[in-house]
């Protein structure tokens, strides 16, 4: 595989006396979509926070020497005397005009160019802060619950517009993401967090993790399986899983 | 007669000018506090220069800028409890300002000129120092802008997109210092602040750019430098409270219009 995008070996996390994150070992490869799941506390956005340099931490953080990120809060703090546009707000971070069109067709912002940031609503908002993060074409793209707000059609519209930009941009996307069953099929590798990294690889394999299973329930567990390919299980009326060999569905 | 006013008017208007996209920043980063506890780390910088009997500009400078450096620091570790550390910081330097001067023999501070200044006694030096700190800071200032505006929406952002904001934002609270400590021995620790604070405030909601929120700024800073000066020419008002009087009042008939307007 081609050298990481960034790699952190061994990172821990604390605050006060208690420790948020610890034995963390992260990769994020060109061309590939990690997505961070866990509960809440679990310690996500913080770990996405190391990476992006925005956090104290112990361990090893190391990026691609001059690499671009693109980063996609979960919120936006923007304070209201700030008086400035929706497209102004995207030129600030240094993009040129043409990538500027470019994004902001592509995620659909074009009819609120002028308006001020202030008046944007939260959905659109999401949007706004994605255009963001793509204007500068970047290597690595952090995002931290994309389409939290976002209603249930944007929600799997901007999945596939996050996945098409991978393709466009070669880009690592490192995602936080609560929608497991829109998210799956598009990730290469899952990674479950609770503190401490719970279990991690293919989703497929991943979502049989009894670790997994034991933090998410059986139920998330089936709710992600059939939007991810060549299973190798079955599952029973309650939502069960039970392993037979080569008995798996195919949603081909 | 002309020369009476001149100096005084020009440096006031110098001040006015830089204050327009300083205090805008100011207001973006709610740095007020960071104004009031800079100006009144002056004082300490007086009593300082007084007690050891060194150069007064330059030992205000140094303070100045020190407690620039201090606060900025105090902002990265403590941000819970930043106000609270503000006053505590600014209170202590100007109470220890007065204790020293306390001590020095047969040398009693006019609270008066530290709060107010006096404008009307600028000269043709105080002038000269005035402009080269305005046109210095003004170059930073446009030379950064992008950078600047940037951080004003989002540090965060601008930080994972490239942007080194801690260096950033010391320069910008260390080019407020400069401006407070030169301003402060022309016109006051009052009108420095508030040429810094209310005419930016006074032209925020009749903007939609930053760009224009400065210079709309500027413009009424430049407004009330110049209305004041003109009222205290012929009413025989002191001159720094007129300028701040008007400038207050332009505030509150500006929000007072829009207010109607809606």
């Amino acid at each position: 595989m081609s050298e990481a995008l960034i790699a952190l070996r061994g990172v821990e996390v604390h605050v006060g006396s208690q420790t948020i994150l610890s034995h963390i070992d992260l990769d994020v490869h060109p061309k590939e979509i990690v997505t961070l799941i866990g509960p809440n506390g679990a310690g996500k956005t913080t770990l996405v926070r190391v990476v992006l340099g925005l956090m104290k931490f112990s361990g090893t953080r190391k990026l691609k020497p001059d690499i671009k990120i693109g980063y996609m809060p979960q919120k936006l703090e923007l304070n209201p005397q700030l008086p400035i546009t929706v497209k102004r707000f995207l030129k600030i971070s240094g993009a040129n005009d043409k990538q500027l069109a470019q994004r902001m067709a592509q995620t659909g912002i074009e009819a609120i160019a002028h308006h001020p940031m202030q008046s944007v609503s939260g959905g659109e908002l999401q949007r706004v802060l994605l255009a963001r993060a793509l204007v500068q074409n970047p290597e690595l793209l952090v995002l931290d619950e994309p389409a939290q707000g976002v209603d249930v059609i944007g929600q799997a519209e901007m999945y596939s517009l996050i996945n098409k930009i991978k393709n466009e941009l070669g880009c690592g996307v490192l995602m936080i993401s609560h929608d497991l069953h829109l998210v799956m099929a598009q990730t290469d590798r899952v990674i479950c967090l609770n503190h401490h990294v719970c279990c991690h690889g293919h989703p497929d394999h991943v979502s049989h993790d009894p670790a997994f299973i034991e933090l998410f329930g059986a139920k998330v567990s089936e709710n992600m399986a059939p939007y991810t390919h060549h299973h190798d299980h079955e599952h029973d009326l309650h939502g069960n899983i039970s392993h037979k060999e080569h008995a798996g569905h195919h949603h081909d | 007669m002309i020369e009476i006013i001149l100096y005084p008017c020009l440096a006031g208007i110098l001040l006015a000018l830089i204050g327009g996209p300083l205090g805008s920043f100011v207001i973006w980063q709610r740095m007020a506090y960071f104004g009031e506890s800079i100006a009144h780390s002056a004082l300490l910088g007086i009593a300082i220069a007084i007690f050891l009997n060194i150069n007064m500009t330059i030992t205000m400078l140094i303070v100045c800028c020190s407690m620039a450096a201090v606060l900025s620091q105090v902002q990265k570790r403590f941000q819970l409890s930043l106000n609270t550390l503000l006053a505590i910081m600014a209170h202590t330097s100007l109470a220890t300002g007065l204790v020293i001067i306390s001590l020095i023999p047969g040398f009693r501070l006019d609270i008066n000129s530290f709060l107010f200044g006096d404008l009307l006694a600028i000269g043709k030096q105080d002038f000269i120092l005035i402009g080269l700190v305005s046109v210095a800071s003004f170059m930073f200032i446009s030379n950064q802008w992008q950078k600047l505006i940037s951080l004003a929406a989002n540090e965060e952002l601008a930080f994972v997109e490239g942007v080194n904001t801690n260096r950033l934002q010391l320069l910008l609270l260390l080019c407020m210092a400069i401006v407070v400590a030169i301003g402060i021995k022309a016109v006051g620790v009052l009108l420095i602040v508030s040429l810094l604070v209310i005419p930016a405030a006074t032209s925020r909601k009749w903007v939609r750019s930053p760009e224009a929120m400065a210079a709309l700024a500027s413009t009424f800073g430049v407004a009330a430098v110049l209305a004041g000066l003109t009222m205290s020419y012929y009413a025989d008002t002191p001159a720094g409270p007129s300028i701040v009087a008007i400038a207050g009042f332009m505030y509150f008939f500006s929000q007072l219009f829009l207010l109607l307007k809606k």
